[in-house]
């Protein structure tokens, strides 16, 4: 639906921003700019609503070369993300949220109705509405801004840097929160980053840039596999390579599959006997169809011997588990950041399947950017 | 104090009359200047290499003797009020100007990028945009302007304006300094006054986002 024919950007005083960049974009997919700075990367996107006029070749969406649509116009059918947010601090929420739909000249009670319904789709209650930016949270406002480049329904949405200014966490859940919007709303979007971690986690394809031309444009897996060059792997980092190994892909195929368990019915001296045998010093909690149903350690087991006599009941149902289908290159990071000494692996039923140990991750990692070759030679 | 006293019931109505003589030529001049200086201000914005001239030239005008400046008008326009409101419009002008060039010019530029980004027309964003957003440092402008303003209104009566500037030069003449009193006291308390009223309309006028802002601040 987008497509960049040899677009070139020359500022004023010579600067080459952007040179000969020739890119297609299928309706509904998520695209990644990435590349160091002053790259070209705002000046690639800002081509696309004409905030920045190209020197050289055209751009066109849906067929329509955009030199020939009314800027105006054009930029009320994009939705446009800035870096900085730009929520109007004397403007409501309910107001920044609707007001491509007052340019629009729609009445005021249906915008009304947007905005509502708009917030309802990031978990913010209508009680919002009739705030001001400075009254919400950082990540409360970049929710925001995200919603006010949706309000009109657009189809090609743009966004610099959108989460940039966030902490890590706020980040993270914003980032999830929105692939699954863009999912469900089957917008094209046009992403810059410079984050790998982020273009990697939602791009369907990632454009990486550099000195104005793209270096390489293709799927993050594929970005992973076989990296275009020197300046690609450099880009990616190697920890991340860990990801590729192409042999690897779910959790299930890295798990190993006999976890040590024990049912609720079963008396605490039977469990410190098992852990005693297997030398562990924590146990996996099931029923009698493998439902995983907590943990207990040694810890617990002191605590409590005193009151209780069951495994059942002092079983700590809060567990970080992962699907036994997700990919090892979203797990892999998650895992080893948080600290975790190991991860159940469940199935869709909750069943217990598997169980993937730190030990275990971390020596993937050192295969994976010592000896990947033997290992796939192997393999 | 007696004589002042005497004086008021003698002269109370005509007082009054020239009270209003003297608010209306003032605040004629006032609107007038906010009615150039607003948009002419927003206007330069755009052009800011132009907007150095015209405010340069502004600012040496603004250096005139105002008398220089109303007696200048007296062949152009004769006497009475219409110069003499157009003499004080003149200085009105610079004040607001300058604080709705510089309040324009003070808006976030990531917020008029935003602006463009969502398909703003140029007038679009100074109604809903720059405007709003530059209120509280114009009416500061403003403020300032019509305060002044009151005060050389006295200068009005040189002209035959009228106002309570007449009490003051007949003081002057006649060696009567109660006219001088009767005329100066009431300038000050209407400059007062003036500038407590304009102070609520700053209240009124300013979006209540950007109040509710500054107050968490
Ligand atoms: N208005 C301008 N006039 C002249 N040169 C410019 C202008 N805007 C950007 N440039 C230059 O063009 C190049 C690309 O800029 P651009 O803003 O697209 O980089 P970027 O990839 O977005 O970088 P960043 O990651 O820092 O945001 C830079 O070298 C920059 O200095
Ligand atoms: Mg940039």
């Amino acid at each position: 639906m987008l497509k960049f024919d040899h677009v070139s950007k020359v500022y004023k005083g010579g600067k080459r921003a952007v040179h000969d960049l020739n890119l297609e974009i299928a309706k509904g997919e998520f695209i990644c700019i990435i590349g160091p700075s002053g790259c070209g990367k705002t000046t690639t996107m800002k081509m696309i609503n004409r905030l920045i006029e190209p020197t050289e070749g055209a751009i066109s969406i849906n067929g329509v070369d955009i030199m020939k649509s009314d800027p105006v116009t054009l930029r009320r059918e994009i939705g446009y993300v800035i870096q900085q947010i730009g929520l109007f601090p004397h403007m409501t929420i309910q107001e920044n949220i609707s007001l491509v739909l007052k340019l629009l000249k729609v009445p005021e009670n249906k915008r009304r109705a947007r905005a509502r319904e708009l917030l309802s789709l990031v978990d913010m209650t209508p009680d919002y509405l009739e705030l001001y930016p400075h009254e919400l949270s950082g990540g409360q406002q970049q929710r925001i801004g995200v919603l006010r480049a949706l309000a009109a329904d657009q189809p090609l949405i743009l966004m610099d840097e959108p989460f940039g200014a966030l902490d890590p966490i706020t980040r993270e859940s914003l980032q999830e929160e929105f692939k699954k919007l863009q999912r469900k709303l089957e917008k094209t979007i046009v992403f810059v980053t410079h984050d790998m971690d982020e273009a990697l986690k939602l791009a369907d394809r990632i454009v990486i840039m550099k000195d104005g031309q793209i270096v390489q444009c293709d799927t993050p897996d594929e970005i992973l596999r076989n990296p275009a060059n020197e300046f690609v792997e450099e880009f990616i980092g190697k920890d991340r390579l860990v990801q590729a190994r192409p042999n690897i892909q779910t959790v299930e195929q890295i798990m190993s599959p006999n976890p040590i368990t024990i049912t609720g019915d079963r008396s605490l001296s039977e469990a410190i006997q098992l852990m005693k045998q297997h030398r562990v010093d924590s146990l996996l909690v099931v029923d009698e169809m493998k439902i995983l149903q907590g943990v207990i350690d040694v810890e617990i087991i002191d605590q409590k011997r005193k009151k209780a006599s069951l495994v059942r009941d002092v079983v700590e149902a809060e567990v970080f588990t992962v699907d036994k289908e997700t990919l090892v290159r979203d797990t892999v990071r998650k895992i080893l950041k948080m600290g975790m000494k190991y991860v159940p692996v469940v199935d869709d039923k909750h069943r217990l399947v598997g169980i993937v140990t730190r030990a275990s991750l971390v020596d993937i990692v050192y295969d994976s950017i010592w000896g990947v070759d033997e290992l796939t030679k192997i393999g | 104090m007696d004589t002042i006293l005497q004086f008021l019931s003698t002269y109370g109505g005509e007082m009054l009359y020239k009270t209003w003589e003297h608010l209306y030529i003032s605040v004629v001049a006032a609107l007038l200047g906010i009615l150039i200086a607003v948009p002419l201000g927003v206007a330069l914005t755009r052009f800011p290499k132009g907007a150095e001239v015209v405010m340069g030239i502004l600012g040496i005008i603004q250096t005139f003797p105002s008398f220089a400046i109303l007696a200048f008008f007296i062949p152009l326009l004769g006497v009475g009020k219409t110069p003499a409101i157009i003499a004080l419009f003149f200085y009105s002008v610079l004040p607001i100007l300058r604080n709705t060039y510089t309040g324009v010019n003070g808006v976030q530029k990531s917020l008029l990028e935003a602006g463009r980004g969502m398909g703003m027309t140029g007038w679009e964003r100074i109604r809903y945009v720059e405007v709003p957003l530059a209120i509280p440092v114009i009416m500061a402008g403003i403020r300032l302007s019509t305060v002044y303003l009151i005060g050389w209104a006295t200068l009005a009566s040189f002209i035959g304006g009228g106002g309570l500037g007449d009490y003051i030069f007949s003081g002057l003449n006649l060696y009567q300094p109660e006219f001088i009193i009767v005329g100066a006291v009431p300038v000050t308390l209407l400059a007062l006054l003036t500038d407590l009223l304009l102070g609520k309309v700053e209240g009124w006028v300013t979006p209540k986002g950007m109040k509710k802002m500054r107050e968490a601040a």
